[in-house]
């Protein structure tokens, strides 16, 4: 495929016993919004680990447009630009939301040998900072102290963050997970507008959300893809019914 | 060769000795999360505490075992008033809040005991030889230590691996809520060990106690290098302790007794006479670093971290 | 810019005036111990600034930051011995050696982390203490007496005490500039998130390993300095400058002052030292208070000193 993006080959991995991924190939075009679902314990944030380079795989392969990104560590992964959100919060709570992201910013601003000026009074960090953080929609939170913010403030911000590295890919690990349903819509509404201009893989429970934004859906069970296609086409699968979505509705009923 | 077959055995022995002191720090430190610098006060402790009942007793065997109770109650008071609060606090606060104790330690044996330090001989029959294979003699009681220590050794398995205490021991270290959860005790459990930990530290200190002196400060040289046997073993890993104690114990004794003379040999009489100790004493430090490059987290790291 | 009034600048105003007094006081009362115990106060606070800036802006707890002031003192105290007596040699080889152990420490040692880096780092410290006991030329366990203070052809005496005084306080002030310049440079924000949250530095792209270790190599050369002015000092090096409780005195002054203040560790050499000095005057079991007392900071006062000013950081 010429204009694939992420292409994942057979990648498989145990952790002793438990097989976490089996066998997972799966290619996500430029520009596509890409959801992978499953039930809990299917296997779906190892394999965002893999992806990002925190985990290593027992097999297979992972290219990042083009490139074999199997065996690189996490932060030539994000220089590369593949960005990811972590589904259990992790931010920096003891500076502000702005110190947060100008962070992020600073990551792929050059080295960071520099040690004489004043890195919170430089407009080059600041301003894209700022930018980011009013995407999300937290403009108005920008010197709050992190751990001060809410839960879905935190959301927003590790979405501000992923963005701020500047990727042509985000990983997104349950962006809404743990939220309200006002915070929710307003994650999808910020989902939605970054749709079509980066390319996104996304890990979702709320399958509101997924079939209101996917392109694609993958579905994962106990490590391994039983179905991937059109949002259309997986609500039309018996066997996703069967497995996944049947016990959602039954569970929603 | 018959000094370097002694050499061993002396290795061997302080090696033994390390071994106890690693066992409770890394049980210590696998169960309950926390850096004890404190664990060699627990050493001296038990050297003085034996020392002070041997003069009243007039009985080496008692002295010892009323030393072991004494430092294994002394050590439980001790998780009772000032470690419990630590658990769940960052290392650093640890590394303080013990370093704090230990000069406590220091200072009280100094005010109750003085300054001067203690003796604790051996009775007549353990200061005799035995000849350990034809024509070759090692004194008893060094041998006494090595067995003593190697049954400790077994029991410390026993005790983890085959008995109720210790599958708490282990169902706490891997999972602490659960444990909760399961009806046992955690605080109680966690004096237990402590005071165990204690136990086998002032054991390790009343052995060595006849060899050496007793004195203000003898457990912190080789605390510090039971901290080297941990990095090396890995950490929350009795059986690394064992296994890097034995190194770590023979790798310094040979090393201090020959490498001196052997740089006499091969490179000048006055090098090996002026680096010669110098460098055998950084023999084992380069052993830690050689396992660092290779091996991170200690030639036997614990399955659960 | 204007700096506002807050308790905090309040009190590193007076202690900075504190400082600069010191030696016109002691002249005026012909008290020489005065000075003497000042210039120990304001060496050992160079070294406090250093290991806080690795431990209080980097979270990396190294237990064995006294072997800098060994590694800088015996530079001073083994080239004296072999006649070479100029400063503009000595200061910087001292410096020098201090940066190379701290690369190789560093290297090892961060490849860990937590309680590991604390005993990695105790040991090298003790591995350094046992090879100066080793070193019988250079007196061994008993230490050497350095006939001749650093020479710097004449540029600044330092056999005069308040001369001597006023340039450790200086080099303190400019260690303490360059250290507030440094954390807050972009540098400063790599090394603070990696005490942060070190994984998502890495997700959003830094290595942070390589600025980890510079910072580590920069505490060590500052702590190098502050061993050499300490060896000018004393006159005198030995083993015990490296002994391993003085690493826990470094560490206790860096979170007496407050950890990740720049000034904080000043406050905490001051007041740990005066403490020990008038506990000394009134009993000869003065540890007996002092090991309690650390206790008593971890559980109840964290934030140390800054943070009973501003009200408590740590709750």
């Amino acid at each position: 495929m010429a204009d694939a993006l992420l292409e994942i080959e057979g990648v498989s991995k145990r952790f002793g016993g438990v097989i976490a991924s089996d066998a997972i190939s799966l290619t996500v075009p430029k520009g596509e919004l890409h959801a992978v679902i499953g039930p809990n314990g299917a296997g779906k944030t190892t394999l965002i680990a893999q992806l990002a380079g925190e985990i290593t795989p027992n097999a297979g392969r992972i290219r990042f447009d083009g490139l074999d990104v199997t065996a690189l560590p996490v932060d030539r992964r994000s220089q590369l630009g593949l960005a990811r959100s972590f589904q259990i919060t992790s931010l920096f709570l003891d500076f502000t939301a702005l110190d947060n992201v100008a962070l992020a910013v600073q990551a792929h601003a050059g080295h960071s040998f520099r040690f004489w000026r004043n890195a919170r009074r430089e407009p080059q960090l600041r301003d894209p900072a700022r930018a980011a953080l009013a995407r999300v929609g937290l403009a108005g939170r920008a010197d709050v102290i992190v751990s001060k913010l809410s839960h879905g403030e935190h959301r927003q911000l590790e979405i501000a963050m992923a963005l701020a590295t500047s990727p042509r890919m985000l990983l997104l690990d349950e962006p809404t997970a743990g939220m309200g349903p006002e915070e929710s819509a307003r994650m999808v509404k910020t989902l939605r507008e970054l749709k079509g201009e980066l390319t996104i893989l996304l890990i979702e429970h709320d399958m509101e959300a997924v079939f209101a934004l996917a392109d694609r859906i993958t579905v994962l069970v106990y490590g391994r893809i039983i179905a991937s296609g059109a949002p259309e086409a997986i609500r039309a699968n018996a066997e996703v019914r069967e497995a996944y979505l049947g016990e959602q509705e039954a569970a929603h009923g | 060769m018959l000094y370097l077959l002694e050499q061993c055995l002396n290795g061997i022995q302080l090696g033994m000795l390390l071994f106890l002191l690693a066992a409770g720090l890394t049980l210590i430190f696998g169960i309950m999360d926390l850096v004890n610098l404190a664990h060699g006060s627990l050493y001296m402790l038990g050297a003085y505490f034996a020392a002070t009942f041997a003069a009243l007793t007039d009985s080496f065997l008692a002295a010892v075992g009323l030393g072991l109770l004494a430092t294994l109650v002394a050590g439980m008071v001790l998780e009772v008033i000032a470690i419990r609060p630590l658990y769940g606090r960052d290392h650093l606060d640890h590394v303080l809040g013990t370093f704090g104790l230990l000069l406590f330690f220091n200072e009280l044996v100094r005010l109750i005991w003085g300054p001067a330090g203690l003796t604790l001989s051996l009775p007549p029959e353990m200061l005799t030889a035995v000849q350990v294979l034809p024509g070759i003699y090692y004194p008893l009681y060094r041998l006494v230590i090595i067995l003593a220590t190697l049954a400790v050794a077994l029991l410390l398995y026993a005790l983890v691996m085959r008995t109720r205490i210790g599958m708490l021991i282990r169902a706490g270290a891997s999972n602490r809520e659960m444990a909760g959860a399961l009806g046992v005790n955690i605080k109680l459990l966690y004096t237990l060990v402590f005071g165990l930990g204690a136990a086998l530290a002032g054991f390790a200190g009343m052995m060595q106690a006849p060899l050496s002196f007793v004195q203000i400060g003898m457990g912190e040289n080789i605390l510090i290098l039971a901290f080297v046997v941990i990095i090396i073993g890995g950490i929350g890993s009795i059986r690394g302790a064992f296994v890097a104690a034995i190194m770590v114990g023979i790798i310094d004794t040979i090393g201090r007794a020959f490498l001196p003379d052997l740089m006499r040999h091969f490179v000048s009489y006055s090098a090996g006479s002026s680096a010669g100790p110098a460098l055998s004493s950084m023999l084992i430090y380069t052993l830690m670093a050689a396992v660092l490059v290779f091996r991170p987290e200690g030639l036997f790291p614990a399955a659960q971290r | 810019m204007s700096v506002p009034l807050t308790p905090r600048n309040a009190l590193v105003a007076g202690v900075i005036g504190i400082l600069a007094l010191v030696p016109i006081y002691a002249a005026a009362g012909g008290n020489t111990f005065m000075i003497s115990l000042f210039t120990r106060i304001v060496i050992l606070a160079i070294a406090a600034v250093s290991l806080n800036l690795i431990m209080g802006f980097g979270g990396m707890v190294s237990f064995g930051h006294a072997a800098y002031l060994g590694i800088g003192g015996y530079a001073v105290g083994i080239l004296a011995k072999e006649g070479v007596n100029s400063g503009f040699l000595q200061w910087p080889l001292a410096v020098a050696a201090s940066a190379l152990f701290a690369v190789t420490v560093g290297a090892l040692s961060l490849r860990t982390r937590g309680v590991y880096f604390i005993m990695i780092t105790l040991a090298f410290a003790q591995m350094v203490y046992y090879v100066a006991i080793g070193l019988d030329r250079y007196g061994g366990d008993d230490g050497m007496t350095i006939y001749k203070r650093s020479q710097f052809g004449g540029v600044i005496d330092l056999s005069n005490k308040t001369a001597f005084y006023y340039l450790c306080l200086a080099l303190l002030l400019a260690a303490i500039y360059l250290v507030w310049r440094l954390v807050h440079s972009r540098f400063g924000m790599v090394i603070q998130g990696a005490r942060s949250n070190e994984r998502r530095m890495r997700a959003i792209g830094f290595p942070t390993y390589r600025y980890k270790l510079l910072c580590f190599v920069f505490a060590g050369m500052l702590c190098g300095l502050a061993g050499a002015l300490l060896a000018n000092h004393t006159d005198f090096i030995s083993p015990a400058l490296m002994h391993w409780t003085r690493s826990g005195d470094l560490i206790v002054m860096a979170v007496l002052g407050g950890m990740g203040t720049v000034f904080g560790p000043v406050i905490g050499a001051l007041a740990l030292l005066v403490l020990e000095e008038a506990l000394s005057g009134i009993t000869q079991y003065s540890q007996i208070i002092l090991g309690p007392l650390f206790l008593l900071v971890v559980l109840f006062a964290r934030g140390g000193i800054d943070g009973l000013l501003v009200g408590g950081r740590h709750g």
